[in-house]
């Protein structure tokens, strides 16, 4: 690992500010956009895919310990746990519970 | 007074916003950053630069890039790619909030300095909650929970700092899996318009697929291109329901 304030700068850089731009940005464009208007729909559309596949991506290409578990138990406990908060009347508990306890079953039986 | 009055109103949104760190997002949230705490201990980093990283960047996935790209040794200039990259649904994320939650005279510093808190959370739950506030406390009300919870997370990240390397396989595990599976259920369960459900799906399918052919872009291209379908198709159903309604 890098050491002392060296680190602190790539942090400033190379995170705060690669992120930050972008949120400034946000703020800039945003003013500009009428409630209701067709570009906020395009807008709110392309930020939901964006996060769609971002969170997609946490799924099939995990990091850390998920990472040591198969792609087929994480995506079925993910697909089940989506069917069941469906049924259950897309109760947001229930979509967090039922994947969550998919996995940690799946993961018992494979002795991981 | 009505300035103190209206003050006094502000202090209260600002109060209930805060409130929301008992709320089930958060509560992921934070045991998401419990996760990050384990990682960024065993990439090498101290508690000191795992608190700064979540104070200043406030987004999970560009940490985890950050973290990723420095102990490959990465130079800056890469991580600086990488994770930009991977930030710049902020844009659209805040861009989509702003003209629900200013009004004539919210000043623009203000909203920059606001804008650092928004994060996939704070979007989600902006997006659920805002409409129900008062068009003029909005701002106090996303401040008292965006600051909230950046600050209860930072916090958290420095208590469970050490503490979590311990942790069993299968619960951390668990940790990481939590935040993914929140925002599907979530985002599905707060989607009112049909056009957030068809660009919800866009997104799903695209993210892991552009991954495989372009990894450095994926997320972009998912984003730009599924967006822009879901839009096109709900502009195409929006339309032809306007002319079935006008020839009824």
């Amino acid at each position: 690992m890098l050491d002392g304030w060296w680190t602190y700068v790539v942090i400033v850089v190379a995170g705060f500010l690669a992120t930050d731009i972008w949120r400034w940005l946000g703020v800039l464009v945003g003013n500009r956009l009428d409630e209701d208007s067709e570009a906020l729909h395009w807008v709110r559309a392309v930020a939901t895919a964006l996060v769609m596949a971002v969170t997609a991506k946490l799924i099939v290409f995990p990091t850390g310990t998920l990472a040591d578990s198969p792609l087929w138990l994480r995506l079925g406990a993910a697909g089940i746990g989506f069917a069941v908060f469906l049924l259950a009347g897309r109760r947001v508990v229930v979509g967090v519970v039922a994947p969550i306890t998919l996995l940690v079953i799946g993961l018992w039986w494979l002795g991981v | 007074m009505p300035s103190e009055i209206q003050d006094r109103r502000q202090f209260l949104w600002f109060l209930r916003g805060m409130r929301g760190i008992t709320s089930l997002p958060a509560l992921i949230l934070m045991a998401s950053y419990v996760g990050f705490s384990a990682f960024a201990l065993q990439s090498g980093l101290t508690k000191g630069e795992a608190v700064f990283m979540t104070l200043s960047i406030w987004a999970l996935p560009a940490q985890m890039i950050l973290v990723g790209t420095m102990v490959g040794g990465a130079p800056l200039a890469a991580s600086f790619a990488a994770v930009t990259l991977s930030s710049i649904r902020m844009m659209p994320m805040v861009a989509s909030i702003m003209p629900q939650m200013r009004t004539e005279r919210t000043p623009v510093a203000l909203l920059l300095f606001l804008s650092h808190f928004l994060a996939i959370t704070s979007w989600v739950f902006a997006t659920q909650r805002l409409e129900a506030v008062p068009r003029d406390n909005r701002v106090a009300y996303f401040a008292g929970f965006g600051i909230t919870l950046t600050l209860t997370n930072a916090l958290i990240v420095a208590l469970s700092y050490g503490l979590v390397s311990s942790f069993p396989p299968v619960i951390a595990a668990a940790l990481f899996m939590l935040t993914p599976v929140y925002f599907i259920s979530s985002i599905w369960a707060s989607a009112r318009q049909p056009v957030v459900k068809i660009a919800f799906g866009a997104g799903i399918v695209l993210g892991p697929l552009l991954a495989l052919v372009s990894p450095d872009f994926d997320v972009l291209y998912a984003g730009l291109g599924g967006g822009t379908v879901a839009y096109l198709i709900d502009r195409y159903r929006r339309k032809s329901k306007q002319r079935a309604g006008a020839s009824a």
